[in-house]
């Protein structure tokens, strides 16, 4: 397996520990209204549809799609090569569920809009980073 | 009496500090000297002021960083006697404004100063904070993006652009009228940090930052500083020298705050905004005479346009085709200061200063040769947007 990258990793607390630390049985968790199953993200306590308190992380399908993409090529962190590819992407149980990633096993060129990708996970300790390859 | 109170409420003096590329003069200091132009500018004395406001918080006794002067060392610098003060969050750079605005329809202050103070480039901030390899926490809504190496509004906003333009068609050559055009106006404007102009090949072979964006379209970091006084009216027009009124504000947020899952996304919180503010007056956008809109990115121009509904999506490209429309002599004057791109990153204050300065006349070389009777101004991007409808009448 090749090294990491190093990454900023967020802080973990109850709002985010499922989204960030969920990935320890290789799925993705998005919290979930169980009275009217709209997903939300991120972490509400309430459903915004429909008020009810019953809303806890489920699982998703770990598959979407590529809403749009930025190339970036400022070298912001010295030991990150540039240009890399950061995509916004829509999972598919709900459109406007859109995540902030990177694309891997694939190159720079391939992060296209419409592309369809699924999760993976790239491990720092206990924090699993929801990464996207193509489908 | 009208229900909308902010028509009851002017702005009363504009002061802007020198501005500066590189660190020289302590930002907190360059804060002090534009609250002191503005105050006088309004033909005022620090007595009179009995309120003050800034965005963002700023902590005390630190006079730098993104929010380098807070209101409480600006109130013992100054010697305010205050009734009213405020820093903090709220609906982008403008909020200190329309939190000013309510407290004087209150009747808790006459004569509120606000200000937006700039010192990003006495400390390096994000675009060099990482150079020495260390990595940061990703804290609050940071967190969603930085641990995809993507640290700056430009990779969130260039998400935002690139899917806009795919979808309205327009292209990185109209894109690039509007920095080119502002360089334009910032060549006639003394203050600006950057005043040669540039062509549309130097904007398409401009190193990239992130996609669709070279660095041509990220406003320039500067240390300065911006200051407007918001007086009541009826005192205003006994009191001071050339006040101008404010027709409308918008401050709205009704969608889900949130960079990346609004419903209607890519648009942003200043769709709410511009939308609230024309609800709130019987013009509408073809009385605009000037714009002044936030281009910390210069995609956030074109999303100001179309909210406000100066321009119709679709049809923004073939608007700034060829740059003639926005220029000075041209149908909607836009950003004729220079705006953030050229004179420097003074986050839509200095935007509120040139359209006050455009509606009095005193905007000198750059002075748009048309009658100026209503000019609109937009601040913010992502998550908060704020918006000013001004009239001189
Ligand atoms: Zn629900």
């Amino acid at each position: 397996m090749t090294e990491l990258l190093p990454r900023p990793l967020p802080n973990i607390n109850e709002m985010n520990r499922d989204f960030w630390c969920g990935g320890a049985d290789g799925r993705l968790h998005i919290h979930r209204c169980g009275a009217c199953k709209r997903w939300h993200h991120p972490y509400v306590a309430a459903c915004p549809a429909c008020l009810s308190r019953d809303v806890k992380a489920e699982p998703v399908s770990g598959l979407g799609k590529v809403k749009a993409v930025t190339i970036n090529h400022q070298p912001w962190f010295p030991a990150v090569p540039v240009p890399y590819a950061v995509i916004l992407v829509e999972l598919d149980e709900q459109e406007d569920i859109r995540l902030p990633a990177n694309l891997v096993n694939a190159p720079v060129e391939a992060a296209q809009p419409g592309l369809k990708v699924k999760v993976c996970f790239q491990q720092y300790g206990d924090i699993f980073i929801p990464v996207f390859e193509p489908a | 009496m009208t229900r909308y109170f902010e028509k009851n409420v002017a702005v009363s003096g504009v002061g802007q500090s020198k501005l500066y590329r590189k660190p020289t003069v302590y930002p907190f200091d360059l804060c002090v000297d534009a609250c002191m132009a503005a105050i006088e500018d309004a033909g005022l004395t620090p007595a009179d002021i009995d309120g003050v406001a800034c965005w963002p918080a700023a902590p005390p006794h630190v006079g730098h960083g993104t929010s380098s002067a807070s209101t409480t060392d600006i109130k013992n610098s100054l010697g305010l006697k205050l009734n009213w003060y405020a820093s903090g969050s709220g609906p982008a750079q403008y909020a200190s404004i329309i939190n000013a605005i309510g407290a004087i329809a209150a009747g808790y202050c006459d004569h509120v100063l606000c200000y937006r103070a700039e010192g990003e480039r006495w400390v390096p901030t994000y675009g060099r904070a990482y150079v020495d390899g260390s990595m940061p926490t990703a804290e609050g809504f940071q967190q969603w993006t930085l641990p995809y190496w993507a640290p700056s509004a430009a990779n969130w906003i260039g998400l935002h652009a690139d899917c806009h333009m795919r979808k309205t068609g327009i292209s990185r050559e109209q894109m690039g009228m509007i920095p080119i055009n502002q360089r334009r106006n910032a060549g006639l404007n003394e203050a600006a940090v950057y005043r040669e102009p540039i062509t549309l090949d130097d904007y398409m072979n401009a190193r990239m930052v992130s996609s669709p964006f070279c660095l041509y379209d990220c406003d320039v970091p500067i240390d300065g500083s911006a200051a407007v006084v918001i007086s009541r009216l009826d005192v205003a027009r006994e009191r001071t020298r050339k006040p101008i009124r404010f027709e409308a504000v918008g401050s709205a947020l009704h969608d889900h705050e949130s960079w990346f899952c609004r419903t209607d996304w890519p648009n942003m919180a200043l769709n709410d905004a511009a939308k609230m503010m024309w609800s709130r007056t019987d013009l509408t956008a073809k009385d605009v005479s000037t714009a002044h809109l936030y281009d910390g990115f210069t995609w956030l121009t074109i999303l100001w346009l179309e909210a406000l509904g100066l321009t119709k999506p679709g049809e923004t490209g073939g608007f700034l085709e060829g740059g003639q429309r926005i220029a000075l002599e041209g149908e909607l004057p836009l950003n004729t200061n220079g705006g953030q791109l050229s004179e420097g990153r003074l986050h839509a204050f200095s935007h509120l200063v040139e359209a006050v300065r455009q509606l009095r006349g005193e905007a000198g070389p750059r002075q748009v040769k048309k009658d100026v009777k209503v000019s609109v101004c937009g601040a913010g991007g992502g998550v908060f947007g704020s918006s000013l409808l001004l009239v001189n009448d």
